[in-house]
């Protein structure tokens, strides 16, 4: 059966060398097809005497399964080299830039961060936010506030003036958010736990003023609240918004017509170059003002001093966030320069929450 | 405030350090904003005696000095001419800084001979302008001690910023008592001797007031001192002056000077040879003028007053005096005003006038009635004690006596506003070491500190005394037990997700001003008169903007100026419709120009360009969607004026909600606002956006899903090019509104191929089966439907 081994070497071969797919069916018919070569062997099978039949049946069915064995594993290597030739051809560059989503590209300002920020603390411990119009009443800004006509606190203020109106009444830009406090005691019963945040206006501009910023003031009015409670909502609040923990603070008299007694507050920090750090250092800062609300305000505000009692605070919003994030100029804030606003503002889903730390 | 540490301690007996009262200082309320040594501008200069002076053997003018400073003789050569044997003078040694000169001294030779060093003049010390000669001094002083120490030239000055309503610290003598209260020392202010007159003051005093305006001028003393010598003040009082910033004049000037940081007491001098007749105290009339003493004119009106002789207006009352009858050097007989004016009338005047001097500093504040009078006597014994002369009686025009406040206090008062005791002992004796009486449940304020009015300002002198830090810290107890219920309203929501929504669409926040220029607010539909600034610091931020687009419009060509030509930015903030308190709205606008295509900025490979009116209206959806309104909007073509006509659209919830816009600008008002278009925009007012419907759950609504597959067309429609696209969808979608769920457009198509004057427009449509799988026919008979449709509604043909 020289012959047999013959055609098992040939075939073998053949399925060996086939280059592709279609040789290699080529190679398959050609041996298992109806007139291939091994099936032509079987279909001798028949003409032999039962004993050859069987020797020879079994050798040749033992070279037909080695065939097909081959062929499928030819199949798999070729299918296999075919997929990846095809991977090859369908390779691109990829180191050519793809461009971020607007959640990367877009920024809020600091401003706005910092406002949120500053609510979330606030709200936490129960404070409402109360908002009013940038547009006031001198009542409303002034008066009401217990600044007596023409009184030098009044001129401390450099206030924006609208031209009157024809009932002669002159409005003025807010020259603090204060009056957003009269508006809520006026339509608010005790107890009252707000923070009013919002623009304000003075005619200030230079390297440290701009004619308009940003101001957070709070009020809490009930029946108890002292200034040892101020100072303990003050500490709290810089605690959490610096996110240090321990902030030095320093709590001066000062005055305020709307606050009696009134105080400034100033923090602890270390400054070395551009750089600030909180907690540490021999720096005093000033960060806000504060006081017990003046009886005057209460009474001005139908609410009646003998029963009630409160205190009040205002803070700069810009300037905090100045101090927090290492921002060098107030100017900077209105400018909308892109490569500051790039630089120093915080992307969309960078989202102030007190769980995961306000800022990240 | 400013005044020196040894003037501070003719007022106070005490001897704790510097850095000690500095501190209480600031603790007790007169913040310290800055301590100055004046004797650091001195460093080096020292007290030198001239061992010889011999003539320099190669120079006419020049002497050549051994002086000893204190250790080895040094040799300098010297050009002035009172340089002597013997004399003692300031010797600043190679290396000192010569303030007068701005040169540091080097060791010189001069005309062969060695130099080291140098003998000063008043000029070279900035102490004077006499640069002839070189500084005498006393035998006395000793060759090596510090110049500075030895003249008195290291009092250290401090400055105190003031709160508005502490007059009583306007002096000195006020800033010593605070001290004292505060247990730093004891308070030894003399009081000032009274002066006997000797005669009768010759000139009189008239109060011209209508009886409504006594309170203009409610006292005003007068004295003549006659046969004074009115020539420079003495050095120490000089030194006083300089020290706090003031030029000194002469004795007579720099003594009111002196008076009023001493005391808080503004005084004023009149030479009695330049007044002619009596003194008025009036009103001024409008259309007089007065030279006044800084050498300007300024024109007076009814609401201020003067004072005023037989001639005219001598002085502008409780501000400054006049030029005309000032003292000089030839004054020989001198009057003397001490008075007391109205607060707010002082401020009012000041400020009409533009006039800042250190007595409308205290009379705006309010000064002392009680030391009116003995102000003018302290004032004229020091005239008689450095000019000479001779004092008239005093005469008083008025009244300066009033009556003390009384305050109700219940010492509980403390306790309620500060939280925590201080003992009644202690705190009586802080008010009345302030010059308070205490007693039976009330206090008596003394007469210097008007700003004392109610309970709680007498809670404030015994904390600031006792310290601030007496008071610990409490917590506020919450209203409420658990977590904190959310504060935020809908608007303030809408606001932060505006602002985070419109961060996430690539764009920029911007903060801009409120104020904008009368041209843009009157392009954007403001610039009335009652949105108007009157006193706007710039002429471009004069009116109160009526939409945030000019202020963003602006900052991109700021942007482009630096060349940063592809700016997207946007804003949220409020705009102003009018003046009333309900005017104000919140709005939400952005801003693209250049290649800030919504999809993405920049040239880039993979495409991009320049922003279209698409970018904005995209802007503006995805800012609807996230408020929840966008499915309910309505597009409506054309907008405001200041918009391209063809491209812009109106976004509003029926005719009557108008919510906002968006297009692109129009190419006037980008020239008109100086900026280089095309630049796109919208803007939406967040409050005018439909609010949510309250629910009574916060479960989501059941979701509805079919298990039937839906059905998708694609069908295009020829159309004259005047049909809008949502014009086609809104018929095909009202053709069959039980079957179609959607339709999307997803070709546009005009030029060739197509007749002149139309264009195609290719939909799809999606069909969802309700309750069983739809047959062929049903479908075409569904699409035969929306085809009849929109040809009725349109006059589009199905596109062969």
């Amino acid at each position: 059966m020289s012959d047999l081994a013959a055609l098992q070497r040939e075939t073998l071969a053949a399925i060996e060398s086939a280059s592709d797919e279609a040789a290699l069916e080529a190679v398959r018919v050609g041996a298992l097809g109806k007139k291939g070569s091994i099936s032509a062997r079987l279909a001798t099978l028949g003409k032999l005497s039962p004993d050859e039949r069987k020797m020879h049946g079994a050798a040749i069915n033992a070279l037909k399964d080695q065939v097909m064995e081959a062929l499928a594993a030819r199949r798999a290597v070729l299918k296999k080299a075919a997929l990846e030739a095809q991977l090859e051809r369908e390779a691109q560059d990829v180191t050519l830039p793809v461009r971020l989503p607007g959640v990367g590209t877009g920024r809020i300002h600091p401003l706005t961060q910092v406002m949120e920020e500053i609510v979330a603390i606030f709200a936490e411990m129960g404070f409402c936010v109360a908002e009013g119009p940038d547009i006031e009443s001198d009542d409303y800004n002034f008066t009401k506030l217990n600044f007596p006509p023409g009184h030098p606190a009044r001129d401390m203020h450099d206030t924006f003036f609208l031209r009157p109106d024809a009932h002669g009444e002159r409005k003025v830009l807010r020259t603090h958010t204060s009056p957003v406090q009269v508006r809520t005691m006026l339509t608010q019963k005790p107890p009252i736990r707000i923070i009013c945040p919002g623009r304000t206006y003075r005619t200030d501009f230079d390297q440290t003023h701009t004619p308009m910023f940003h101001q957070v003031e709070g009020l809490v009015v009930d029946q108890s609240s002292t200034l040892a409670n101020l100072k303990w909502v003050l500490e709290a609040f810089c605690k959490a918004f610096f996110e240090a923990p321990h902030i030095g603070m320093r709590f001066r008299p000062s005055f305020f017509p709307f606050t009696s007694p009134s105080m400034e507050v100033d923090i602890q920090c270390r400054r070395s170059g551009g750089d600030i750090r909180f907690g540490e250092g021999d720096d005093w800062l000033e960060i806000l003002g504060c006081g017990m609300v003046h009886p005057n305000v209460l009474t001005n505000c139908g609410t009646d001093p003998e029963v009630y009692q409160g205190f009040a605070w205002g803070m700069g919003a810009d300037r905090l966030a100045m101090l927090k994030y290492g921002l060098p100029d107030l100017r900077d804030f209105f400018d909308a320069d892109l490569r500051w606003i790039d630089h120093y503002g915080f992307k969309p889903l960078e989202v102030p929450t007190l769980a995961g730390g306000l800022s990240g | 405030m400013k005044f020196t540490l040894s003037w501070l301690k003719d007022h106070l007996d005490t001897s704790a350090p510097i850095a000690e009262i500095i501190d209480t200082l600031t603790r007790v309320g007169l913040e310290v904003e800055s301590v100055e040594d004046p004797s650091a501008k001195y460093d080096g200069f020292v007290v030198a005696r001239v061992i010889e002076a011999r003539q320099h053997p190669n120079a006419d003018r020049l002497k050549v000095c051994i002086v000893d400073a204190g250790g080895e003789p040094v040799q300098v050569v010297c050009g002035a001419s009172n340089a002597r044997t013997g004399m003692s003078g300031v010797f600043s040694p190679v290396g000192t800084y010569i303030p007068g000169k701005k040169i540091t001294l080097a060791k010189g030779v001069i005309r062969g001979a060695d130099s080291n060093g140098m003998l000063c003049s008043a000029a070279e010390l900035e102490l004077g302008d006499d640069h002839e000669g070189i500084i005498e001094l006393p035998d006395d002083a000793p060759a090596g001690v510090p110049y500075a120490r030895w003249a008195g030239l290291d009092d250290p000055v401090i400055d105190v910023a003031l709160t508005p309503n502490r007059p009583d610290a306007t002096g000195v003598a006020g800033i010593a008592r605070d001290l004292a209260a505060a247990g730093l020392g004891t308070l030894r202010t003399p009081a000032p001797k009274p002066v006997e007159g000797a005669f009768d003051c010759p000139t009189r005093v008239h109060l011209d007031f209508a009886p409504s305006d006594a309170r203009l001028c409610p006292a005003f003393a007068l004295r003549l001192v006659r046969g004074v010598t009115n020539g420079p003040s003495p050095d120490w009082m000089q030194r006083r002056l300089r020290a706090i910033g003031l030029r000194p004049i002469n004795a007579l000037v720099d003594i009111t000077n002196y008076v009023t940081f001493d005391r808080g007491r503004p005084l004023h001098v009149f030479d009695f040879a330049k007044v002619e007749g009596d003194l008025t105290v009036r009103r001024a009339r409008h259309g007089q003028s007065v030279l006044a003493l800084d050498g300007k004119s300024y024109a007076l009106d009814q609401s201020m007053v003067v004072i005023a002789d037989a001639k005219g207006v001598e002085s502008i009352a409780g501000i400054m005096g006049g030029e005309h009858s000032g003292c000089d050097e030839n004054t020989r007989d001198v009057l003397i005003e001490s008075a007391l004016w109205d607060p707010t009338n002082i401020a009012h005047t000041g400020r009409k006038l533009g006039i800042v001097t250190d007595a409308r500093y205290r009379f705006e504040r309010g000064v002392d009635p009680e030391f009116c009078l003995p102000g003018c006597d302290l004032a004229t014994g020091l005239v008689l004690e450095l000019c000479g002369g001779e004092p008239s009686r005093m005469i008083v025009a008025g009244d300066p006596s009033a009556p003390r406040r009384a305050i109700e206090f219940p010492y509980g008062e403390v306790r309620r506003l500060i939280g925590v005791d201080i003992p009644r002992e202690e705190g009586e004796a802080i008010l009345t070491r302030l010059g308070f009486s205490v007693g039976d449940g009330q206090v008596l304020v003394p007469s210097w500190r008007p700003d004392v009015q109610v309970k709680a300002d007498v809670v404030e002198q015994i904390l600031r005394i006792a310290g601030v830090d007496r008071a610990p810290t409490t917590p506020l107890p919450r209203l409420d037990e658990g977590v904190p219920a959310p504060v935020l309203t809908l608007l303030q929501k809408r606001t932060r997700l505006a602002r985070r929504t419109l961060a996430a669409l690539s764009l920029r926040e911007a903060v801009t001003w409120s104020f904008i220029s009368k041209t843009a607010a009157e392009l954007f539909g403001g610039g009335q008169p009652s949105l108007a600034l009157a006193n706007p610091i710039a002429s471009d931020l004069s009116d109160m903007r009526p939409s945030l687009v000019p202020g963003l419009v602006a900052a991109v060509e700021r942007n482009a100026r630096r060349a940063l030509n592809a700016v997207a930015l946007f804003e949220v903030g409020q705009i102003f419709l009018g003046s009333g308190e309900n005017d104000q709205r919140m709005a939400a606008a952005a801003v693209r120009r250049g290649m800030t295509k919504a999809s993405g900025e920049g040239r880039h490979w993979s495409g991009g360009g320049v922003v279209d009116v698409f970018d904005a209206k995209r802007d503006a959806m995805a800012l609807l969607d996230a408020l929840g309104v966008a499915n309910t909007v309505q597009v409506v073509p054309g907008g405001p004026p200041f918009l391209h006509p063809g491209r812009s659209g109106t976004l509003q919830f029926g005719p009557k909600t108008i919510v906002g816009w968006f297009g692109q600008l129009h190419p006037s008002v980008c020239e008109a606002l100086d900026a280089e278009g095309p630049i796109v925009a919208f803007e939406v007012t967040l409050d005018a956006a439909p609010a949510p419907k309250a629910k009574p759950t916060r479960a989501k609504p059941k979701l509805q899903r079919s298990d039937l597959m839906p059905v998708e067309r694609d069908l295009a429609f020829v159309a004259d090019a005047s049909v809008r696209a949502a014009e086609i969808v809104k018929a095909a979608l009202a053709a069959e509104r039980s079957l179609v769920t959607e339709i999307g457009v997803f070709d546009v198509y005009q030029g060739k191929g197509l007749p002149e004057g139309s264009k195609s427009i290719a939909i799809n449509v999606t069909l969802q089966p309700r309750e069983r799988t739809l047959t062929d026919a049903e479908i075409d008979a569904a699409i035969a439907k929306i085809v009849a449709g929109v040809s009725k509604k349109t006059g589009a043909t199905l596109r062969g």
